[in-house]
Order: structure tokens, then sequence, then C-alpha cells
């Protein structure tokens, strides 16, 4: 559950090969607030996503969440697990177990690592099913669901992990058009749970709409922040001011 | 050149198949051995331990690069007079480790192959809602990639069922061994070799069929 502690981080760095794709990122995420970030592709937004999971391992920087302080340089195998414990990732291309029905997929994190009863992991899980509108769904493989309906099996096993912290990385961008507002509905209703959210996503209207705050990315750094009525209708960074003629934003 | 004495075949075939059950008991060992052993090293292999990766890579490039034969003497006639708790180590129990040891190298490469078949976003999946290394290996990797590598894996347990005729070498009266026995009487060795012929014939038959059963079952997994 959301605790008052929200999220910081800071002086967060990581470079692929020498090259830097985070270059120095500082962010304080306030509890039940919702974060979006655009930008360019390649500008490192799917990177800082994956850094505070630890997916990708971040060269330096001190990430704190709830009661968890770690230092990225130094974190140990138990400070990275409690990390991912505390957030939960949704993928672009869902990711799914292969091997788990729909149910099950949502359970496993119940099951293995809060190690819940059994039948009390399977009641969350189909109180979550339901929440994401497929309860009928439950005993369906990822093999036999539909785009949108992976995806929302995926948000809903980021769901289970009641994680102080969700991360979605593009959630739609590996969507058929015709799932992605599916997908979008359940993002809001998970926002309406004052779940705590950080957003990669090139869908603009939904940023302005479900946004507290946006952050432009540009070059591994945060160039511009705001609420979406300034970074929408008055942005100063001329970067930033590009992008948005771009993606008619 | 004479006709088959059918009447000797039919006669032999009850007491040839009186062996059976010690043939499939090697290859059972041997297999679920084999399996066991395999899946680790396989595991080491997409993981890469330090040192332990290089060791294990030596393991299986010697095991599949020397003859099945040849790493059955050694076990059972060379290692005795080198390791003194082997001394003891009877022709079974040799056959069973040779086997073990020459299908894991084999078998580890196949399921290896099936592990990094399965699609990496899974693995970044299991771990971003906290599962540990094992568990993800466990519970989500080994049992997509043992899909994937059943009907491979079937393959080496016929190679290993037939492989277990290798013991009549180690002095082991297994199905060959007790032929060869009969024949020394009878002097009838078509006859007595080819009804140990065709009793492996129809084993393998049978696995074949389960193997084709296996994959039909297993390509319907999943699609529910």
């Amino acid at each position: 559950m959301t605790s008052n502690h929200g999220i910081s981080i800071k002086g967060l760095r990581k470079s692929f090969g020498g090259t830097p794709i985070l270059d120095g990122i500082d962010l304080e995420i306030a509890p039940g607030e919702r974060v979006v970030i655009i930008g360019p592709s390649g500008t490192g937004k799917s990177t800082l996503l994956r850094c505070l999971n630890f997916l990708d391992r971040p060269d330096e920087g001190l990430i704190s969440i709830g009661d968890l302080r770690v230092d990225a340089a130094r974190a140990r195998k138990g400070e990275i697990l409690g990390l991912r414990r505390r957030t939960g990732f949704v993928f672009q291309n869902y990711a799914l177990f292969a091997n788990k029905t729909a149910a099950e997929n949502i359970m496993e994190a119940l099951v293995t690592v809060q190690r819940l009863p059994r039948a009390e992991a399977a009641d969350r899980a189909r109180a979550i099913l339901a929440e994401t509108g497929l309860a009928d769904k439950a005993d369906s493989y990822p093999a036999a669901l539909s785009g949108g309906q992976q995806q929302r099996v995926g948000i809903g096993r980021a769901m289970a992990l009641d994680a102080e912290l969700m991360l979605f990385d593009e959630p739609t961008s590996a969507l058929d058009p015709e799932w992605v507002g599916e997908v979008l509905d359940l993002m809001r209703r998970v926002a309406e749970r004052k779940q705590t959210m950080l957003i990669v996503t090139h869908e603009m209207q939904f940023a302005r709409e479900i946004a507290d705050r946006i952050l432009f990315m540009h070059g591994g750094k945060i160039v511009e922040q705001g609420t979406p009525a300034q970074i929408f209708d008055t942005p100063q960074d001329p970067r930033l001011q590009r992008f948005l003629a771009r993606v008619g934003g | 050149m004479q006709g088959l004495d059918l009447g000797y075949m039919i006669g032999l075939a009850p007491v040839i198949l009186g062996y059976v059950p010690l043939t499939l008991g090697m290859a059972a060992a041997g297999m679920v051995a084999a399996l066991v052993l395999a899946a680790l090293l396989a595991v080491e292999r997409v993981v890469r331990v330090p040192v332990l990766d290089w060791l294990v890579v030596l393991f299986i490039s010697f095991f599949r690069g020397t003859p099945l034969l040849v790493q059955l003497f050694l076990f059972y006639y060379g290692l005795p007079q080198v390791v003194s708790v082997l001394t003891r180590i009877d022709g079974v129990s040799a056959a069973i480790l040779g086997l073990t040891l020459h299908f894991a190298a084999y078998m580890a490469e196949s399921i290896r192959a099936a592990i990094l078949g399965v699609d990496r976003s899974q693995w970044e999946a299991a771990q971003s809602i906290g599962m540990t290394q094992s568990q993800l290996m466990l519970r989500i990797i080994l049992p997509q990639a043992a899909r994937v590598a059943a009907p491979t894996l079937v393959n080496y347990f016929i190679d290993m069922l037939k492989g277990t005729s290798l013991a009549f070498t180690l002095g082991v009266t297994e199905m060959m061994g007790a032929a060869q026995k009969e024949a020394a009487g009878s002097f009838l060795y078509f006859e007595a070799f080819l009804v140990v012929a065709l009793i492996y014939w129809g084993m393998v038959e049978a696995l074949s069929q389960g193997q084709k059963w296996l994959e039909t079952h297993l390509n319907k997994a999943y699609a529910r």
C-alpha cells in the first residue's frame, strides 16, 4: 500500500558500453502521484523504469521507496529483491508466463514471493481479474488471449504485488489500435485507487488526462517538467516544443 | 544356407524377455540420473558461474567427444585402479554411471537450447515480481524448456536403452549376455541375436509411439 515516504531518486546514472543513457536523474514522487514520462525514443525513458526495478542495473544513484533505501552502486541481492517487491512492472510486450493461466500469472508473486496460502492467493487473483474485466478468462493461457487481454493480465500481475510504485513501460505500444482503449481504461481504474504510477507512454491525450505531472526526457536527462497544461500548452524548452510539434500533442 | 530355426527362436524369446526388466531398469535409472544432471549442467551453462562454467564445458566436451564404450571401460576397468572407492563397483552400476554421464552431456545441450528458447521477457517478468533466480528457473523457465526439449530427450532415452547392451562388455548378463550364452550351446548365433534385435526393436517402436503421443499432447498445452 502507499506509504507516506513516497519515492525519491537521486543522481541515477546508467551507461551502456560507455554511452550514457541516464545522465543523472533526480526525481521525487509523492504517494498517489501519477507521473508520465514523455520524450523521443532513445532518451532513456524505458531505461529509467528498468533501473528502478533493477532489470537494468544502474551504475550509481540512490533509490528510496518507502522505508527502503538502495545505493545502486552497492546494491545487494536482498535489496534488489526488496526493491522489486515494492515496484510493479508492466511490460510493453506483456511478458506473461506462457506456462501459467491468467489467474496463475497473477497468483505467482503471491504464492512464491509473498508466501500466501494458495487458496488465499486464488481469491486475490479472482478479485484482480474481476477488476481487469477478465473474470471469465481465469483459466485461459496467454496464447489464447488477445493482446489487450494479455496486457490487462500483465497489469493485474503487477497490481497483485500491492506495490508502492507501479511502473508502466509503454504499455500500449505493442498493441493493435483496437485494444489500446481497454488497456488505458484499466490504467485509469488503477489510478483511481490512488496508486502511485510512473508511466512511459506515447499516448499524449492519455498523458494529459491522467498525469498529475509530466516529465520530458531528452538525452538521458529530465529537461522539463510540469502539469499537463504547462507541458502541453506552454512548453519552454525548444526541444520539448519540437517534440510536441512532431507528435502533435 | 539353412532356414531360420523358428522353433528355437520362439523357445528362446521368453528367456531373453526375462532380462528386459534389467535392461529397462538400467535405462530408467540412467535416464532419471542423466535428466537431473543435465538440467543442472544446462542451467549452469545459461547462468555461467565463473570457474564452474569452465569445468562444465570441459565435462560436456569430454563425454560428447569420446565413445561410450571407451567411457564404460574407463569406469569399470580403469578407475578402480586409480580410485580405491570404486574397487567394488559392479558392472550394472558402472554401466548406469557411464550411461548417465554420457547422455547427460548430450541432454544438457538440448536443455540449454530449450532454456534459451524461452522468451527473455519472461525472465524479466519473473525478476520484476521479486522471484529469486532459482524460483524463476524452477517455476517459469524449466517447465517451458522441458516441453520444448521433451521429444529430443525421448530420442536420447531410446539411444540409452540401446546403449545398455554395452553393459555386456562389462560382464553383465543382460539380453546380449544371455543370448551369447545360449548361442554358445546351440551354435544358433543368428537366431539368438535376431531375438535380441527384435525385442529391442519392439521396445523402441513402443517408445516412438509414446513420443508421437507426447508431441501432440505437448503442442496442445498452454492453448486453452
